[in-house]
C-alpha cells in the first residue's frame, strides 16, 4: 500500500526536478519547483513526519516560492529572452566549493544507504512526528544546533536590511 | 473500517452540499441585498419566473445561467494552460481547509463514534496556514499568464499583500497555540467548551489581528488593491470571462465561509453554545436513548456552528460596505509597521501570563 503510493509519488518528484533544469521559462521552472517541493512533502507524509511536511509546505512552497515567482515577475522574463543555459566564466573556488559540496551529499547519502538495513525497518513509537515529540527533541537534544541556526537566520535577516537600506540612502 | 469510510464520505458530501451548493451561491445573492440595503436601494429584485421573484433569489439561477453560456476566451498571446488551470488552483485551497476544520463535537451514534472533522490531524492548525499560502499561486499565476499589464500589476500586488499579511496570521497563530497548547483543531475547540476560555477573551489582540489579516488574504475591500477596478480594471482577473472568471469568483465567498470557520473555532468557541456544556444538553435529551439525543446534540452543535460562521461572514460583509479601498502603501504600511509589531507584542505578552499564571 505504501509502495503504491510512493512510486507515483516520487516518479512525480523526479520529473517535476528535471522539469525545473530543462524548462526553457522561468516562470515553468519555478512552478515544476514548486510541484515538486508538494511531492516531496507527500513523501513526508507517507514517512509519518507530518510536522516537516506541513513546514515544507509553509516555508518552501508557500513562503519562498511565491518570493521566487515574485522576482521573475518583477523583471518580467518570458519565453525566448535568452534564458537558455550560458557557461559562466570560469570561478575556480566556485567549482571547488560546489564539487566539495557534492562530494559530502553523496558521501552521506551512500553511507546512509549502506549502513540502514531496509528489509527490517524500524517499529516506530505512537508519538513519532508528532509536534509535542519534534518539540521537545528540538529543545532538549538539539538546543545548540538550534539557536545556532535561528542566530544565523538572524543575522541574515540583519544582513538583507543593512544592504537594502544602504542603497536607499 | 467500511463504516469509517462511508461517514468521512457523508462528511465531505456534507462539507460541499453546504460551501459549494448553499454558500457560494447564496452569499452572491446576500452581498447584492446587504450592498443595496446600506446604499438604501431595493437591490437584486429583476429576474422573475412567471412573475415571482422570491426576494431576487432567483438571480442566483440567472447568474448562474449567464456564467455557464459565456464565451470562454483566452487573450492572444497567454499561456493557454496556465490560464486554464490557475482558476483551479485558486479555487482549491479553498475548499481544502474545511478537511481540518471540525463542525461538531464526538458523538456517539448507534455505537460507533462519530468525530465530525473530516481529517483530524495532528498539525491541523498549520495545515490551515500552509493551504492559505498555497492559495496566492492562483491569483499570481493568473495575471502572470494572461498576458496583459493590468492583469500582471494585479497579481504583483496580490503576491506581495499576501506574502505580508501571512506573517501577521502565522504570528497571531503563535499566540492561539501558546494558550491552547494544541494544534489539533478538534482539541481547540473542546477546550472552548468553558465559556471563559474562549479565544476571543484570551487572545482579544490577536482576534482582531488574525480578522484583518485573513480579510486582507481574502483580498476584499478594504484590502482589494489587486483588483481595485478604478486603477487596474479588474487586476489579476481582467482577461477571464464565463465560469473561469466564476471560479475566482467563487473562491473569494468560499473563503469568507472558511475565515468565518477558522475563526469561530480559534476565538468563538467552536460548537458550543455559552454556559452550557454537552453533558448537560445530552442530559436534557434523555428520554430519547443514546443515539437519539446525541443526535439531537448533534444537530444543534452543527446549527450553532454554521450560525456563528454565518455572524462572521455577516461581519465581512459590513466591513466590505463601509470601508473605502486602502492605498497600497497604506495596506504594507498597515502589515509591516503596525501589525507586525503588534503581534510579536502579542506573544511577547501571551508568554509572560503563562509564565506568571504558572
Amino acid at each position: 500500500m505504501e509502495l503504491l503510493i510512493f512510486y507515483p509519488l516520487a516518479g512525480f518528484c523526479v520529473v517535476l526536478a528535471l522539469g525545473v533544469v530543462f524548462n526553457n521559462s522561468p516562470v515553468g521552472s519555478a512552478l515544476s519547483l514548486i510541484g515538486m517541493m508538494l511531492g516531496l512533502a507527500g513523501i513526508f507524509v507517507l514517512q509519518q513526519a507530518h510536522f516537516i511536511a506541513i513546514l515544507q509546505v509553509i516555508i518552501y512552497a508557500g513562503a519562498i516560492m511565491v518570493l521566487f515567482m515574485f522576482v521573475i515577475m518583477l523583471l518580467n522574463l518570458k519565453k525566448g529572452d535568452d534564458m537558455g543555459w550560458v557557461a559562466r566564466d570560469k570561478n575556480l573556488l566556485l567549482s571547488v566549493l560546489t564539487g566539495v559540496l557534492a562530494i559530502g551529499i553523496l558521501y552521506k547519502i551512500s553511507d546512509i544507504l549502506f549502513s540502514a538495513k531496509i528489509d527490517t525497518p524500524a517499529t516506530l513509537p505512537d508519538s513519532f512526528g508528532t509536534v509535542a515529540n519534534i518539540g521537545e527533541t528540538l529543545f532538549t537534544d538539539f538546543v545548540l544546533p538550534f539557536e545556532v541556526a535561528s542566530i544565523l537566520l538572524l543575522a541574515a535577516m540583519v544582513g538583507a536590511v543593512v544592504l537594502a537600506k544602504n542603497k536607499l540612502d | 473500517m467500511l463504516v469509517e469510510l462511508f461517514i468521512t464520505l457523508v462528511k465531505i458530501l456534507f462539507i460541499f452540499a453546504v460551501t459549494v451548493g448553499f454558500f457560494a451561491p447564496v452569499l452572491t445573492w446576500v452581498e447584492r441585498k446587504q450592498s443595496a440595503l446600506m446604499q438604501d436601494r431595493i437591490g437584486a429584485n429583476r429576474a422573475d419566473i412567471m412573475g415571482f421573484t422570491v426576494l431576487g433569489l432567483f438571480h442566483i439561477i440567472a447568474d448562474a445561467l449567464k456564467m455557464f453560456t459565456k464565451e470562454d476566451f483566452i487573450p492572444d498571446g497567454a499561456n493557454k494552460v496556465l490560464h486554464t488551470i490557475s482558476p483551479i488552483i485558486a479555487l482549491v485551497p479553498a475548499l481544502l481547509t474545511f478537511a481540518v476544520v471540525p463542525f461538531g463535537g464526538q458523538y456517539t451514534l448507534f455505537d460507533t463514534e462519530v468525530n465530525l472533522v473530516i481529517s483530524d490531524l495532528d498539525v491541523g492548525l498549520l495545515f490551515v496556514f500552509a493551504i492559505a499560502s498555497l492559495a496566492t499561486y492562483g491569483y499570481v499565476i493568473a495575471g502572470w499568464s494572461s498576458n496583459n499589464n493590468w492583469s500582471l500589476l494585479g497579481s504583483m500586488r496580490t503576491a506581495s499583500q499576501m506574502i505580508s499579511y501571512e506573517v501577521t496570521m502565522g504570528l497571531t497563530i503563535i499566540g492561539v497555540l501558546m494558550v491552547y497548547e494544541s494544534m489539533k483543531l478538534t482539541e481547540i475547540g473542546a477546550i472552548q467548551e468553558n465559556f471563559w476560555m474562549w479565544g476571543i477573551f484570551l487572545q482579544p489582540l490577536g482576534f482582531i489581528m488574525f480578522l484583518t489579516a485573513s480579510i486582507a488574504e481574502n483580498k476584499r475591500i478594504p484590502f482589494d488593491a489587486p483588483e481595485a477596478e478604478s486603477e487596474l480594471v479588474a487586476g489579476y482577473f481582467t482577461e477571464y470571462s464565463g465560469l473561469k472568471f466564476g471560479m475566482f469568483f467563487m473562491a473569494e465567498f468560499i473563503e469568507m465561509v472558511t475565515i468565518g470557520a477558522i475563526m469561530t473555532i480559534l476565538f468563538l468557541g467552536a460548537w458550543h453554545i455559552p454556559f452550557l456544556t454537552t453533558a448537560t444538553l445530552l442530559s436534557w435529551f434523555d428520554f430519547l436513548g443514546t443515539t437519539g439525543s446525541n443526535l439531537v446534540v448533534m444537530l444543534i452543535h452543527v446549527g450553532v456552528f454554521f450560525a456563528k460562521v454565518c455572524f462572521f461572514i455577516y461581519l465581512q460583509m459590513i466591513i466590505r460596505w463601509t470601508l473605502p479601498r486602502f492605498r497600497y502603501d497604506q495596506i504594507m504600511k498597515l502589515g509591516w509597521k503596525i501589525l507586525l509589531p503588534l503581534s510579536l507584542a502579542n506573544i511577547l505578552v501571551t508568554g509572560l501570563v503563562i509564565l506568571a499564571l504558572n
